[in-house]
């Protein structure tokens, strides 16, 4: 009984993992279907006939993909660098130290989560323009270059750390910085790695911001350029498939790789005891 | 003048994030305050032109029919995500082997991009698609997914909460580390099965995660653009446009600056009212576990 009690709950498991995971799997295979496959076939037809890669060959000569690819990779690295820098060196004060005007900083960075992007991304584009960020990497690294989130969670970590510690390196002349840069931040490292993690897959993923600020294909990221591939060849199933099954790969590795950034170790999130 | 340095130590290294803040965020958002109240066209100069903008706006029917489609996002979307993401965690809490398969499964659409998911939904719903011809082959007649003012916004709901499932699971999963296994063990001994027990014992106690999921998902409804964007453009018959996407259009497409900062406005104080009802709501009540 316990038996089959199991292997409906894993059947179940699975009937849900073919929800979330099937329109990737039907995108792969469209991208898959050679030109004599009829995509619209009905009954459609799960499994391509004839696969082939001469859709994803197509994307690379149809569009500057690759260069897509390059502005994403620089823009999201330069993003996490400036992200773990900012909000390390933000958090710290506000978890260790006491200063004039802690409340309020505090408050006024927990108010920027309230406010929506797109209420200032009028403003925003107009500061831009006017500092000369339009249309370039900066103009996407530097307003996003901290976030409030990132700043909290690093300051719950600092938190944690055992105030022994600092005080010994503080007994043994350590300087603030010198502080900073070799106790705190390696004892906060899984925080960290956390916070990387998820600024880069934020950054890769954002669409708006990236639409508003650049006019230069050459200089769109992905996300603006698939749209554009979708919007501009929008009968091209095919080609507009293997575009975005491309621009998945590396988030998908990032994913696979790291994963347990993501959602944890085996053991993580069960029912404690 | 060592006690003068030392005193602004907390400063300096609050120094870069609170620049970035300042240029970008506290700058521009008493800019679009004060661009609200001008006559902005891009390419011109604003005019002042005080609460004309929200006259105008008012009275505008898109206006209306955008902040209504706005607020029916929120109730067709933060429901299912509150609810189902809960199911989900509870089904992937315990550690068998092969879960994280399925935790990772659950969580790939997450990690990847709105505008993937977008087209990938856009070519489900396509008129010959593939949802279309499963119904086909059920006899029942095709639907016009996106291209049907009446389900095209319900069509574009479900890709949000597709997309976000696994993101609330992951919060809801974090909540239950914190419940000690023998509550819930102790209610099947006294005879209720799994979802009995569940229902009784772990769900009351997972309120917290509940309002934070609530909450979360209440404002990324009310910001919703992307899967707009791509699956329809706020058509068919502006039957998708939101609150958003209607900034958007008048701000970046028309050029209205001034309108659209108006625009804005009033999505900040939505979000800024809902946040707060939310927090009214949940925080009576709270257990202290």
């Amino acid at each position: 009984m316990r038996r089959l009690r199991n292997l409906a709950d894993y059947l179940g498991l699975g009937l849900i993992a073919v929800v979330t995971v099937g329109p990737f799997l039907w995108l792969l295979s469209t991208a898959l279907k050679s030109a004599g496959e009829n995509i619209f076939a009905f009954p459609p037809a799960l499994l391509p006939e004839l696969p082939t890669l001469s859709n994803f060959t197509a994307v690379w000569e149809t569009v500057p993909f690759g260069r897509y690819t390059w502005n994403s990779l620089v823009v999201s690295l330069l993003s996490v660098v400036a992200n773990l820098l900012l909000a390390a060196l933000a958090a710290y004060p506000l978890a260790r130290m006491t200063f004039r005007g802690k409340g309020v900083i505090f408050v006024a960075i927990l108010a920027t989560m309230m406010v929506p992007f797109q209420v200032i991304m009028i403003p925003l584009f107009l500061v831009c323009l006017r500092l000369g960020l339009v249309d370039s990497i900066w103009g996407l690294v530097l307003p996003t270059a901290v976030s409030a989130f990132g700043i909290f969670l690093l300051r719950q970590a600092y938190m944690a750390i055992p105030k022994e510690l600092e005080e010994a390196a503080l007994i043994d002349g350590c300087g603030p910085l010198a502080l900073w840069w070799r106790v705190m931040l390696p004892l906060i490292r899984p925080a960290l790695a956390t916070l990387a993690i998820f600024t880069f897959v934020g950054t890769w993923g954002d669409f708006l911001w990236p639409l508003i600020v650049l006019k230069d294909p050459q200089q769109y990221t992905l996300p603006v350029g698939i749209a554009t591939l979708a919007g501009t060849f929008s009968g091209n199933w095919r080609l507009v498939a293997a575009g975005s099954i491309l621009s998945m790969v590396p988030v998908l590795l990032v994913f696979i790789v790291l994963q347990r950034f993501f959602i944890g170790d085996e053991t993580a999130g069960a029912v404690k005891g | 003048m060592a006690q003068l340095a030392k005193r602004l130590i907390p400063y300096a290294f609050l120094a870069p994030a609170l620049a970035v803040l300042g240029i970008f965020f506290v700058w521009p958002l008493l800019h679009a305050l004060y661009l609200s109240g001008t006559d902005y066209q891009l390419g011109g100069v604003p005019l002042w032109v005080g609460a004309a903008h929200y006259q105008r706006l008012v009275q505008d029917p898109m206006f209306w029919k955008a902040t209504w489609q706005t607020f029916l996002y929120l109730v067709g979307v933060v429901p299912p995500l509150v609810g189902v993401s809960l199911l989900l965690a509870l089904a992937v809490a315990k550690p068998r082997p092969g879960i994280r398969f399925f935790r990772a499964a659950y969580y790939l659409p997450v990690v990847v991009s709105m505008v993937v998911v977008g087209i990938a939904w856009r070519w489900l719903y396509a008129e010959n698609g593939l949802l279309n011809g499963w119904l086909s082959g059920l006899g029942l007649g095709g639907v016009g997914w996106l291209t049907d003012p009446s389900v095209a916004l319900w069509a574009v709901m479900a890709v949000t909460v597709w997309k976000g499932l696994g993101y609330y699971m992951m919060i809801y999963l974090a909540g239950l580390q914190t419940i000690p296994a023998d509550l819930y063990e102790a209610a099947q001994l006294d005879g209720a099965n799994r979802w009995q027990a569940h229902w009784a014992v772990t769900v009351p106690l997972l309120k917290p995660s509940i309002s934070l999921v609530a909450i979360i998902s209440s404002i990324s409804a009310l910001k919703v653009f992307t899967e707009i964007f791509v699956m329809t453009g706020g058509g068919p018959l502006d039957s998708t446009q939101t609150l958003v996407y209607y900034l958007y259009e008048q701000g970046f497409t028309n050029g209205n600056f001034g309108y659209a900062s108006a625009l804005g406005m009033v999505l900040f104080l939505l979000v800024l009212g809902f946040s707060l009802l939310n927090l009214r709501f949940f925080e009576s009540g709270k257990v202290q576990a």
